[in-house]
Parts: C-alpha cells; sequence; structure tokens
C-alpha cells in the first residue's frame, strides 16, 4: 500500500497531529514501507478464523458497588495545565 | 566485598546479619550513579534525598526486627511506571513535567516490600522502540561498550543493573522491551505471562501486550521480584485469577544433569531467519549443547506462522498505541502548548510539539489501520493472524517444555546506525514478539559474548503462567555458565 502526502495530512488530522511539512514526504515513504511490508499479512488463510483481541482470559470481571472517598480536586487536577479553581480550562469552543 | 555487586539475595543476607546498613548501600549505588551515570545515561530521575528517607526507614526496620522481602534493597524503575510524588517521563516531552499522585500496583507492592527506590530509568519514548534511541531525555549507552545502544526499549533499567547502579529494576516488555536490552547488556529479563503482573499504574502502549516484569543480575534474584510484583489486582480487570506459586523453589540444587525429564522445542522456522548474526548462531549452537549436557531433549517443533509475526504485531500495537495515546492532549495533564487560542489548534500543537517522530509515526500508522475502510483488512486481520499464532504455540507446548530461541537476531549496534530506517528496527523483534502476541511468559538469560565482547543471551519460553519452567531453566543456564560473576569495566 503506498501512502501519499495527502493521507498523511488526513491521518494526521485524525489522530490531532501536526505534521511538520518538511517531514510529509518522508513520513509518507516510511509509511508506504511499513506497510507495504504489513501487505504479506494478505498470503494467511484466515478463512474461519475467529479474531483474538488479547490473551487475557475472557471473562467478566466483577465487583461490588462500594462507596470510597474520592480523591478530592487537588489531586485530580494536580496536573492541569490550566485550571480555574476547581476546573480545567481549555481555549474558547464557542465562539 | 563491594557493595554495587550484591544481588539481592546477598544484600538481604549482608542486611540482616547487619555487615551494611541500607544507608550505606544506598549511598555506594548514588556514589556510582553519579561517578559513571553522566556517561552511561541510564537513569531520567535520581532522588538522593528520597531514597535514603527510604534507607533510613529500611534500617530502622531492620533494628527492629520487621524484616520483608526487599528491605533496604534499592532498586530503578523504568520511568514509564507511575511513582507517587516524583516525576513520570516516559521520556517524553508531553510528560516531562508530570507528577503521579499515586503509585502504580507493582511500585506499592516494591514498597510494601521494603525495597529503596533509587531512582527512574530512560527508555524509548512511551516504550516504543528497541534500542533506547528514541528519547526526548538522551540516549542511554551499553555499559559493556559506550559505541553501542543498550537495546529497549527498557535499556536504562537494563544498563542500570548491568553498572550496579542498583541491586535489581522493573522494566516493560510489549514487543522483547524487557528481554532484549536485558540480552545486549549481559543480565537477566523476564516478561512474565499476560495477566500475571498488575498494569495499573503503567502508562499503557499496548494494552493487550504489556507486561511488567524484573531485570535483574541473576534468574534467583528475577523469581525473588516476580514474588512481590505477581498477582490479581481489582484495579486491572486483565490481571488474572490464578495463584501465585513461591518463584524461588525452581532453583533447587543445582548438579549436572539436574534438567533430566525437561524437553526444549527449536523452531525450524526460527532457524531459516534472514540474517541472524553467526556470534548469534554460535551462543545458540552453544546453549543447545549445554541444555542436552544438563539432561534437555531437545526437539525440532514447528511455528509455521513465524513470517506473519512482525506483519501482525506492527498492526496491533500501533493500533492499541493511537487510540491509549489520544488521551495526551494537553487538558487534563503534561505539556499544552499556549501559543493558540483555538482548540483544535490547541490539540495538534500540543501532540505534535510533545511526541517525537517514532511516536507520531505509530500513531498516524494505527490510525490508518483503524479508519473507516481499512479496519477489517489491517485490524481484523492482524486480530486473526493473532489467533493464528496463538494456537501455533498451544500446539507446540503439547511437545515441549519450554521453547529455546535467540533473543535477537544480531547483539547491540552501535548507537545512530538504524535511526532512519524503523522497518529494519521492528524486523529485529522477530523473535520477541511472538511471546507478546500469545500472552507467553519469555526469559532472556545471558548466555555468551560477540567477538567484540557485546554480550548475548539466550531466549526461552513456556506455556501460560508456567514461568516456573523458564525460570528452572534458566537457571541451569547461569549455572552451567556463571556469566553472572562477569562484570562490564565502566
Amino acid at each position: 500500500m503506498k501512502i501519499s502526502t495527502d493521507e498523511v495530512e488526513k491521518m494526521a488530522h485524525l489522530a490531532r497531529l501536526e505534521i511538520d511539512p518538511s517531514q510529509k514526504e518522508k513520513m509518507a515513504e516510511q509509511l508506504s514501507h511499513i506497510l507495504q511490508y504489513i501487505d504479506k499479512l494478505k498470503d494467511v488463510d484466515v478463512q474461519g478464523v475467529k479474531l483474538s483481541s488479547g490473551a487475557a482470559f475472557m471473562q467478566n470481571v466483577l465487583r461490588e458497588d462500594e462507596l470510597a472517598v474520592s480523591p478530592g480536586p487537588d489531586v485530580t487536577l494536580a496536573n492541569a495545565p490550566q485550571r480555574d479553581g476547581d476546573f480545567y480550562t481549555v481555549p474558547r469552543v464557542v465562539k | 566485598m563491594e557493595y554495587h555487586e550484591l544481588t539481592i539475595g546477598s544484600a538481604q543476607k549482608h542486611l540482616i546479619d547487619r555487615k551494611i546498613s541500607s544507608v550505606e548501600l544506598t549511598n555506594a549505588f548514588l556514589e556510582r550513579i553519579e561517578t559513571y551515570d553522566d556517561d552511561i545515561g541510564a537513569f531520567i530521575t535520581v532522588d538522593k534525598e528520597l531514597a535514603l528517607e527510604q534507607a533510613k526507614k529500611a534500617d530502622m526496620d531492620i533494628a527492629g526486627n520487621n524484616l520483608s522481602v526487599l528491605t533496604g534493597v534499592p532498586i530503578a524503575l523504568k520511568d514509564l511506571l507511575c511513582t507517587k510524588g516524583m516525576r513520570t517521563t516516559c521520556a517524553s516531552k508531553i510528560l516531562d513535567n508530570f507528577v503521579p499522585q499515586y503509585d502504580g500496583t507493582v511500585v506499592s507492592k516494591l514498597k510494601e516490600s521494603g525495597a529503596v527506590i533509587i531512582g527512574k530509568t530512560n527508555l524509548d519514548e512511551f516504550a516504543m522502540g528497541s534500542s533506547t534511541e528514541n528519547s526526548s531525555c538522551k540516549v542511554t549507552k551499553n555499559p559493556w561498550n559506550k559505541a553501542y545502544v543498550p537495546g529497549g526499549s527498557s535499556g536504562g533499567s537494563a544498563a542500570a543493573v548491568a553498572a550496579r547502579f542498583c541491586c535489581a529494576a522493573l522494566g516493560t516488555d510489549t514487543g522483547g522491551s524487557i528481554r532484549q536490552p536485558a540480552s545486549h547488556c549481559g543480565v537477566v529479563g523476564l516478561k512474565p505471562t499476560y495477566g500475571r503482573v498488575s498494569r495499573f499504574g503503567l502508562v499503557s502502549y499496548a494494552s493487550s501486550l504489556d507486561q511488567i516484569g524484573p531485570i535483574t543480575q541473576t534468574v534467583r534474584d528475577a523469581a525473588v521480584l516476580l514474588n512481590v510484583i505477581s498477582g490479581n489486582d481489582p484495579m486491572d480487570s486483565t490481571s488474572a485469577r490464578v495463584d501465585v506459586p513461591d518463584f524461588t523453589a525452581a532453583m533447587g540444587q543445582f548438579e549436572k544433569g539436574s534438567l533430566k525429564g525437561m524437553t526444549a522445542g527449536i523452531p525450524k522456522e526460527y532457524l531459516s531467519v534472514d540474517g541472524i548474526d553467526p556470534d548469534v548462531e554460535r551462543v545458540f549452537k552453544d546453549a543447545k549443547k549445554m541444555f542436552q549436557d544438563l539432561g534437555v531433549e531437545i526437539k525440532e517443533i514447528s511455528l509455521p506462522h513465524t513470517d506473519y509475526v512482525v506483519a501482525a504485531y506492527y498492526i496491533i500495537a500501533p493500533c492499541e498505541a493511537s487510540s491509549n495515546l489520544a488521551r495526551f492532549d494537553g487538558v487534563k495533564y503534561g505539556f499544552r502548548d499556549t501559543t493558540c487560542d483555538d482548540l483544535m489548534e490547541m490539540y495538534k500543537k500540543t501532540k505534535s510539539k510533545g511526541f517525537g517522530l517514532e511516536v507520531q509515526r505509530r500513531i498516524l500508522i494505527g490510525t490508518y489501520a483503524l479508519s473507516a475502510g481499512y479496519y477489517d483488512a489491517y485490524y481484523g486481520r492482524a486480530s486473526q493472524v493473532r489467533t493464528l499464532i496463538m494456537e501455533d504455540f498451544s500446539k507446540a507446548f503439547e511437545t515441549c517444555d519450554f521453547i529455546l530461541s535467540p533473543v535477537a537476531p544480531a547483539p547491540a549496534f552501535k548507537i545512530g546506525e538504524n535511526v532512519d530506517d524503523p522497518l529494519t528496527m521492528y524486523l529485529t523483534d522477530i523473535f520477541t514478539l511472538s511471546a507478546n502476541m500469545a500472552g507467553i511468559p519469555g526469559i532472556s538469560v545471558p548466555a555468551g559474548y560477540s567477538s567484540k565482547g557485546l554480550p548475548i543471551g539466550i531466549q526461552m519460553m513456556a506455556k501460560r503462567f508456567d514461568e516456573m519452567s523458564l525460570l528452572r531453566a534458566g537457571y541451569g543456564v547461569e549455572q552451567t555458565l556463571q556469566l553472572d560473576k562477569v562484570l562490564p569495566n565502566l
């Protein structure tokens, strides 16, 4: 699979990334190279094979619904890049 | 006696016998770090005061005969494990100022066992890499030869143990990140079964593949640490509800022929992998012969889907990464770009300035593979191939107790040699990725040296929850070769 710089841009937008224009060409080339290698998966006969999402035991894990103490806003917001009292702040969304 | 040469086992003995104090031992390591780590670059954070405070407390516990398994023993942690009040960076600019408000479960367990946390070690950013060159903080050097990489992604932990900056360390392994650096640095590295150890407080890279495990000087130390960190945890629903045996029981009296009754499988597909270094081949052949002398029956087995492991892995891991790393958006913690007043711009600038290139590359691959129209062809198909890989292993373990293989196709490479070629770097993970894909345990034990004097390990993999067989076989290798007594000259 060959990836164009337009596709890199599209993926970057979906992932909320901004690829430096000087890197776009190289990134497209590297991703193409990697995805071309990954194309070998097409050679595997997967007819009727189930999907595995991991090696964990496939069972529900339940617990009692018990009250516990909340760590509180000072702990929860301790790493906030910007805050206003007990709220995170972000750039204005509605303009 | 040189303090820094103490293993967990010998340090404990000296501490209990009051031959040394934990403060003396911790100071000896701190001085060594100060002398040599500017050069090696194993640590991102060393908190002297905090370490000595813990050591003082340990000495009081020892004086009061209030002993636990690791009382007073200095341990280092990969900087991907959350430590309450101590900076945890994941070697990324995006978490440069991040101070966790809680301890990861393994960290709590170490503290409850009396360990002294001496510092946080370097890694490839978010554990994405095989050389520790993809760190936003520094490049870690191999203590055996500083022109070479220590492997990765737990390169800082492996280098710290090899350089004897601590008694032992914890690493994490998503595709070989404990076993490969352990092999390159001449130390023991154990990736436990998926679910054996709680991942709570481990910053997720690929949740279905990640596991925390020990990097140690000896196989016995790996068993001791595994005893401490294993077990079900209500905070991690994927942690297994299975009994935890005393892993040190695997180290019985060692003698010639003591592994009699065990069967080792060698996958025929591994022998035809392209580009295996002659030194690795020699060490592997010698190991095979050694196991035969120890009474192990060697059998050829088949893992038919070996050729597809790297391709399937480099879809599944980036897919999970692109989802896991979406949380670093500059809102709740970590770095935020403040140069713009638009929310979308803020997200994009934060992520692009915060993440390194390899992380961005993997996020893009994952985003692509999960996007509309491509999901079935990539993620779906890779997950089916994963099933086939798991079945290969289940079948193989019907006829053998463990699988013997090289850890990496070549010894450590020179710093800077592979940085611009991601696919070539991915292909070097061929022998280690399967254990993560199948959720089985794997161990790397030192087994020889390259012609340039760089360490080379061998890998053993066993069926799920059978770390015991790995420790037993690994102890056989260690007792025969005695390479745990050979230290690099810093």
